[in-house]
């Protein structure tokens, strides 16, 4: 983004911003509040909102921008992760846009922030009450994949048919004897609409069951915007004789020694090494200063945070 | 119609009739797609609707089976849950659940009635899951013996239906429309396109099915020896009328009208 030439403490809607505060117009994030307003009074439901064209492409956030642009304020303090990290670049240059468009502070520490948006994943640590989630969604449709009439899936959601789902969980078990789907595993909301999570990982999704914050999803090339408010009952779909269970590892992270948290895999070299880190590098980071130490602690990937994040 | 019970199913009372069709007519704009037709059918009961093509016959079966509403007339079924109604007087959702509990549809085409994407086992499992089953081992072994009943080798219950020849394609169609127990089946050409071996076979085990399970079932066809073997009753279409029913045996080998005669007697010989 070529940076408009600013005076730095110069209000974002000033003049010589040449764009609103938090880059949509007003009556964009009023469209899109009215949306999210909707989707929360009808959890799970997908709202069809007027998604605008955003500064990057479809499928790096677009929804969850737009979102995020709609409930900013000046007193926020915004978090982005992407995959769990905060400093992968698609998380940068959206913190960065949001630092610049609507002069929010700016945080990798998830207790801290009010809003957190993320592609992926929910953090480790636990949310809390007055804290919103904002899920960056590809495909909002559970059911797509096995319906592809969306005038056939309206109708099953609308009359709550959600037989069609289990026929996957029922592949599933039958190809690999688990219910084998990692991430954007289906859950349903207060046991009325099926869900389709984002691609988080199944790992997250308990998480999302009776959570303090809200939970707002926006999928900007589909048009759709749904939510989970607080407290509400999520639960994933299973068969009574294949319960459904998380992701679990054998190792710990390498590098803080936790065995709760999401582990990504990392290659380090052609000769078959590899560590395990945890995906969450913010909840690592404070796990290490805290003193706790992996098997490869101090190897040359934990200091990667020591870069200053923008 | 005099002829139509043939045997009823205990928990169906003699006199009320499993389907209940009266002045059904279906108008494409001024084109007619079936012109004022009536009947009734009991428990157990297999009927046939033959004639050429464009005479209605699917239009018909599209009808009853609640996916073309007709212009006028009316259609009504015995349903576990309802009773004897009208199928276009229920709601959308009543409809949808009674279609998913007490009907079957195969389709001529099996990729139109089956779900290429997910294996056959799943596709013969799914109406169970859409009636709430949810117990994976329970569905896998009653999968497995409905992959039995329709003679299909059980190794390949998780091969793809785009892996299976056309008519093992029909069978695991066959097992998808039976397996949640209906009340009603309708076929649309269920032996169109194979071979006619095969579509002995097929014919032979879909009329075992049809008596053990005392199902009743609506087959179009185009096909006489399809209606000879499968129909207890016929009926005879030409441009959207019926113009003649009866028991199947009696329309073969005594037709009365004109165009039925005609019908008849261009089947081949061998």
């Amino acid at each position: 983004m070529t940076a408009p030439p600013t005076t730095p403490n110069a209000p974002a809607n000033s003049e010589e911003r040449y764009y609103n505060y938090a880059y949509l117009d007003e009556q964009t994030k009023r469209m899109i509040r009215r949306a999210i307003l909707k989707a929360l009074a009808v959890p799970g439901y997908q709202v069809p909102f007027g998604s605008r064209e955003m500064p990057v492409p479809y499928g790096w956030g677009t929804g969850g921008i737009q979102l995020t642009a709609a409930i900013i304020g000046p007193d926020d303090v915004y978090k982005c992760i992407d995959q769990g990290a905060d400093d992968t670049t698609n998380a940068v240059s959206i913190r960065r846009f949001f630092a610049t468009v609507a002069d929010v502070a700016t945080t990798e520490d998830t207790g801290a922030a009010t809003i957190i948006q993320s592609r992926h994943r929910i953090p480790e640590r636990p949310l809390e009450d007055g804290q919103v989630m904002v899920f960056q969604v590809p495909q909002p449709e559970p059911l797509r994949g096995l319906e592809p009439r969306e005038t056939e899936t309206r109708a099953m959601h609308a009359y709550a048919e959600y037989g069609l789902q289990y026929v996957s969980l029922y592949e599933n078990i039958s190809a690999f004897g688990r219910i084998a789907g990692g991430a954007g595993y289906p859950v349903l909301i207060d046991e009325r609409y099926l869900m389709s999570p984002s691609p988080i990982p199944k790992f997250d999704n308990p998480k999302m069951d009776m959570c303090p914050a809200i939970l707002l999803f926006g999928a900007g090339r589909e048009k759709r915007i749904y939510a989970v408010p607080p407290y509400t009952r999520v639960r994933s779909l299973d068969f009574e004789d294949y319960p459904f269970e998380v992701q679990s590892w054998e190792q710990c992270c390498a590098l803080c020694a936790a065995t709760d948290s999401y582990l990504d895999e990392v290659v380090l070299d052609d000769q078959n090494n590899r560590m395990f880190v945890c995906s969450d590098s913010n909840h690592c980071a404070t796990r290490r200063a805290q003193g706790h130490a992996g098997p490869m602690a101090g190897h040359s990937l934990a200091h990667l945070d020591e870069e200053p994040a923008q | 119609m005099s002829l139509t019970a043939l045997s009823t199913a205990e928990s169906v009372p003699a006199d009320v009739p499993l389907l209940r069709v009266a002045g059904l007519t279906k108008m494409y704009g001024h084109l007619p797609g079936c012109l004022d037709v009536s009947f009734e059918m009991r428990a157990g009961e297999v009927l046939g609707i033959v004639g050429e093509s464009g005479s209605g016959k699917t239009t018909l079966l599209n009808c009853i089976s609640g996916k073309l509403p007709p212009t006028c007339g009316s259609i009504a079924f015995n349903a576990r849950r309802h009773g004897l109604t009208d199928i276009y007087a229920l709601s959308e959702p009543d409809r949808r659940r009674m279609q998913r509990e007490d009907w079957g549809f195969v389709h001529q085409n099996p990729r139109d009635g089956l779900r290429m994407r997910v294996s056959g086992g799943a596709n013969v499992a799914e109406p169970l899951m859409n009636l709430g089953q949810r117990h994976y081992g329970a569905m896998r072994s009653a999968t497995t013996d409905w992959l039995g009943r329709v003679e299909l080798d059980l190794a390949r219950v998780d091969d793809k239906p785009r892996n299976f020849s056309g008519g093992m394609q029909q069978r695991i169609q066959i097992a998808r429309n039976l397996i949640h127990n209906p009340r009603l089946v309708f076929m649309d050409e269920p032996t169109g396109g194979l071979d006619v071996s095969v579509q002995a076979r097929l014919l032979d085990l879909l009329r075992e099915l049809v008596r053990d399970m005392g199902l009743a079932a609506i087959i179009v066809t185009h096909d006489m020896a399809v209606a000879r073997l499968m129909a207890d009753r016929l009926m005879v279409m030409k441009g959207g009328h019926v113009v003649e029913t009866g028991l199947a045996d009696q329309v073969l080998d005594d037709p009365q009208h004109p165009y039925t005669q005609l019908l008849v007697s261009s089947v081949l010989q061998i």
